[in-house]
């Protein structure tokens, strides 16, 4: 065997997980020379190498490249939501500096920890064959176990890390059994090899295959019946990094949803479409129904969050190119509300103590009228009212859901988003109409920039909704 | 200017404005002046450039004018505004109706002044929005945006029970909104655009009218708001302040006609012919059943919501009718009702701010005191009830005059309606304006002073004015219910079964 015969794949289409990886192991030892002091430095050196990872994302053409035998893909969707990721991500940073410094726990690991994380999910992301896909889901969820227990000495937040560790575990263990079937019965691995194997037809093993990989996927996407530790876990987590489940993570889970039905089952729709109504509907129904009786704002976001990947589901539901723009859409849309309102619940501090209940918001409107607006934007946003942009999410998942005749799940739909309005409201009354508590501490200069463009994009997003839609479109189109 | 032609200047004025008193400092006493000063000289200048865009207006033809598209959401969901002869005196009197707000809340609104102001001249550009949008989304985002400043005037500025009526406001909306949204992309996936003068051609099959009719009924039903869906009107009425209570009975009401003639009769004609009888059903219960409930009222505003109620029954009914007198008819009701209820809510808001109560046996004997008071309210209570002279008659009479050619049972029915209206508004002003004036609390209390004498005086000279001279009205709704009527009996004409039924081309 000739050396000279071994051809390095093409690595360009990677550059961004490769500027991810590269700096990262930097920043490791980097710290681990400094020490404990490295904290400041560890951050701000992975805000920037998340900001070039994003400029190196944005200026990849957006062709479909394939790579590494065909495991690696790069196309107008990849890069949609790998830049969704990375501005997770970067926010997650900023968003976690003041509460880390206050609390104490000002570690140099968490920020490496979130770039690893990073990677994975941009793995996720491009992920072409099940076993890319099961590399990029580990490193992801590995970095999450850990980072969801990073008060080590609260014993909230340890529960919090073991518990999705042990259910986490689990759902892999689903999904490689689920992808083992695939395999099995498809004789590859990589998504078109399956699609070419399957040639339109199912038998039972791919069906088989297909219900365990859906249930590995419901786990990651904490989508009902397997949601359960989302509530559990997002409280117990410290914000921070409960705003970075919430965000990021979803995004990379989603877009493995996407590339894994779109990509891999394209023409048995008929199969896998029903598993994903049903849970759409149970998903929907539970955020909306569940989050009524919640004091605390942390579990309250977590069913809204169960909702909206139900709403974003009726988009992959449909099956079609509408219906993942329509997904698209959401998650951009998704991802703002979110950041938005983790920044003003993380605001919520005074005398050195967070206040994370529902009442704690009383009459913010009069203590911090911008504060109040802004949440009050996203509440409204959340509920799928216009002209705020949560409204033209659901806008297009359900027209494209419509489209396909999925009008049951459509009216189920918007039926609960009325009902899943009523909790959102109860925070815009407890801001508005209840008489106020004593004042909180100023902003953090990062919760500022945070909050800032996450108002932008949900207020503004009505008078000139065109660049986003467009983007969206043409990821879709990509995958078609 | 800017591209933008005058259409979206009547949108963005209100929301300068906005912008503007939100730059105003703390809640200082000065600070509440300028914000009074600020919203009162916006709402002027977007009435003004609403007469603006009337002198440009024709209102000689049907056709859809000072239109302006813009780019939007994609080609074919584009940001389209327009008016015609539908659209144009809503519009007018929404800029018409605001400046009579932000006055009668002058005094009355003292706590967060500056966020009261603002919601005010949101809540205007939504309604404007609404009638102007010629694309069916941007018709549902102004529609539905409107709901975040009605919940927050209601919520912070309301009575007692103010959380409790905010909350089943903006619900019971919300709800019958929602499967509008969905009939408006199934038009959109069948006609390839929600642009609404496209979709006012484009046929759509029989079987699919009927279910996209009731999901637009849905919305319109809750919005107008017909029996039995009417229960958060009275609620929301009652608790909202003066000002909130004037544009609820006197535009967001109308939104739901305005939907009705924009959407309902003329993009599903066989839908609305078909469910003609079933809206005439509920406009006769609305007619009649809610006028027995005002009757027996202890709350003035409860009393005039449950008349608001009858009175959009009356609309109803004229608009299903589907010939010119009926629709001519609930047009000019609409107009009406939205000067009569506006002014009878305001001089409901003129004692409330001297006395604190709405009960109607707190009050008796007003007269005494308050003759000019008296006198503009009996004008507003005749024209309530319907009396000729005033501009209740016209809409009303018009409306049973279709009604009568369209089903003289209905018509039959419907007549109770004037007589019970006659019952409970004329009962109500006895009980409040006559009689002794016994109660020590009411012995000194004013007359209007210079301020509602102002607010009050046009309201009382329109209502006389369109009362004994409706022409300039009925003529800018004529050419475009003509033109509805036309493609409405071309397209049933079109349909083998309803045309054996059709009300015979008269003029």
């Amino acid at each position: 065997m000739n050396a000279a015969q071994i051809v390095l794949p093409a690595l360009g289409p990677a550059l961004p997980e490769l500027i991810l990886s590269v700096g990262v192991l930097v920043l490791i030892l980097y710290g681990a020379f400094r020490g404990e002091r490295s904290a400041e430095g560890v951050n701000v050196g992975a805000l920037i190498l998340l900001v070039v990872a994003l400029f190196a994302v944005m200026s990849q053409s957006g062709a479909r490249i394939t790579t590494l035998n065909g495991s690696f893909i790069v196309d107008n969707f990849s890069k949609v939501m790998k830049a969704l990721i990375l501005i997770g991500s970067a926010a997650t940073i900023l968003l976690s500096r003041d509460y880390f410094q206050r609390a104490r726990i000002d570690r140099f690991e968490f920020p490496i920890l979130l770039v690893l994380c990073t990677i994975g999910m941009m793995v996720m992301a491009s992920a072409n064959d099940l076993i890319s896909l099961y590399l990029g889901l580990e490193l992801q969820s590995l970095a999450a176990y850990v980072i969801a227990a990073f008060h080590r000495d609260d014993l909230k937040s340890t529960e919090a890390g073991l518990k999705y560790f042990v259910l986490g575990a689990l759902s892999s263990g689903m999904l490689l059994y689920g992808a083992s079937l695939v395999y099995g019965f498809t004789g590859t691995v990589s998504f078109p090899g399956i699609v070419a194997a399957l040639d339109g037809t199912a038998g039972f093993g791919i069906v088989l295959g297909i219900v365990f990989v859906a249930a590995g996927v419901a786990f990651k996407l904490a989508a009902v019946p397997f949601h359960m530790w989302t509530p559990d876990v997002y409280e117990g987590s410290p914000t921070p990094v409960t705003a970075f489940f919430a965000s990021a993570p979803k995004m990379a889970a989603m877009a493995m949803t996407v590339r894994l039905f779109i990509g891999a089952f394209p023409d048995v729709t008929a199969i896998w479409q029903q598993i994903i109504v049903f849970v759409a509907i149970a998903s929907m129904a539970l955020g909306s129904f569940a989050a009524i009786g919640q004091r605390s704002i942390k579990r309250l976001m977590a069913y809204s969050s169960i909702g909206n990947v139900g709403y974003a589901l009726v988009g992959l539901a449909a099956g079609s190119q509408e219906g993942i723009r329509g997904v698209v859409v959401y998650m951009i849309i998704y991802l703002a509300m979110t950041l938005g309102a983790f920044a003003v619940l993380l605001s919520l501090r005074r005398g050195g103590q967070m206040f994370e209940t529902v009442d704690d918001l009383s009459g913010l409107s009069r203590t911090h009228p911008v504060l109040a607006f802004c949440l009050a934007a996203m509440m409204f946003s959340l509920a799928g009212i216009p002209p705020l942009a949560g409204f033209f999410a659901k806008y297009y998942v359900f027209a494209a859901a419509i489209k396909a005749d999925l009008v049951a799940l459509a009216v189920i739909g918007v039926v609960t988003s009325v009902v899943g309005a009523f909790y959102y409201l109860r925070l815009v009354k407890v801001m508005y109409f209840d008489e106020p508590v004593a004042a909180y501490e100023p902003m953090a200069p990062g919760l500022r920039i945070v909050l800032g463009l996450a108002s932008v994009v949900v207020v503004l997003f009505w008078i000139v909704p065109a660049p986003l839609v467009g983007a969206a479109g043409a990821a879709a189109k990509s995958l078609f | 200017m800017f591209g933008l032609g005058i259409l979206s200047g009547l949108l963005i004025v209100p929301l300068c404005g906005a912008a503007f008193i939100l730059t105003l400092g703390e809640e200082s006493e000065a600070s509440k002046r300028n914000a009074r000063w600020a919203a009162l000289a916006t709402t002027l200048a977007t009435f003004l450039l609403s007469l603006v865009a009337w002198g440009r207006y024709d209102a000689t033809t049907a056709s859809f004018q000072l239109v302006e598209s813009h780019a939007w959401l994609s080609e074919t969901t584009r940001f389209k505004l327009g008016v015609d002869g539908f659209s144009m005196p809503l519009i007018l009197l929404t800029t018409f109706l605001m400046p009579f707000c932000i006055g009668a809340s002058w005094l009355s609104v003292d706590k967060r002044v500056k966020e009261y102001y603002v919601a005010f001249l949101v809540l205007e550009t939504t309604m404007i929005g609404v009638f102007q949008a010629l694309d069916l989304v941007l018709f549902y985002l102004f529609f539905e945006a409107g709901l975040i400043p009605m919940f927050l005037i209601i919520g912070i500025w309301g009575g007692k029970r103010r959380i409790y009526a905010s909350f089943k406001f903006f619900l019971y909306t919300l709800l019958g909104s929602v499967l509008m949204l969905l009939a408006i992309m199934a038009m959109y996936w069948h006609a390839g655009t929600t642009d609404i003068p496209t979709l006012l051609h484009t046929r759509f099959p029989v079987e699919m009218q009927t279910w996209l009719w009731l999901a637009f009924f849905a919305s319109f039903a809750v919005k107008m708001p017909m029996w039995p869906v009417h229960t958060w009107l009275p609620d929301a009425h009652v608790e909202a302040p003066t000002a909130g209570s004037v544009i609820l009975a006197g535009i967001l009401l109308k939104m739901g006609g305005y939907g009705f003639i924009r959407i309902s009769l003329p993009m599903f004609p066989d839908a609305s012919h078909s469910f003609a009888p079933m809206v005439f059903a509920l406009s006769v219960i609305a007619i009649i059943f809610t006028s027995l409930i005002a009757l027996m009222q202890t709350d003035i505003k409860k009393l005039i919501a449950y008349s608001s109620v009858a009175h959009m029954g009356f609309v109803t009914l004229g608009l299903f009718t589907l010939n010119e007198q009926g629709i001519q008819g609930a047009l000019f009701l609409m107009i009406s009702h939205g000067i009569v209820s506006g002014a009878l809510f305001l001089c409901v808001g003129v004692v409330y701010d001297r006395m604190h109560t709405r009960e109607i046996a707190a009050y008796g004997g007003l007269v005494k005191r308050m003759p000019l008071y008296a006198a503009a309210m009996m004008v507003f209570t005749m024209a309530n009830v319907g009396l000729p002279g005033t501009s209740g008659f016209v809409g009303e009479f018009l409306a049973m005059m279709g009604a009568f050619r369209a089903n003289p049972t209905v018509a039959f029915f419907s007549v109770f309606g004037i007589i019970l209206s006659a019952g409970y508004a004329l009962w109500l002003y006895a009980r409040v304006i006559y009689g002794k004036l016994e109660k020590p609390s009411l012995q000194g209390i004013l007359d209007l002073d210079l301020r509602e004498k102002i607010i009050i005086a046009p309201l009382v000279a329109l209502t006389i004015y369109y009362g004994v001279h409706p022409a300039p009205v009925l003529d800018t709704f004529a050419p475009s219910t003509e033109a509805l009527m036309q493609s409405m009996r071309t397209a049933l004409s079109n349909t083998q079964t309803a045309a054996a039924t059709l009300p015979p081309v008269s003029r």
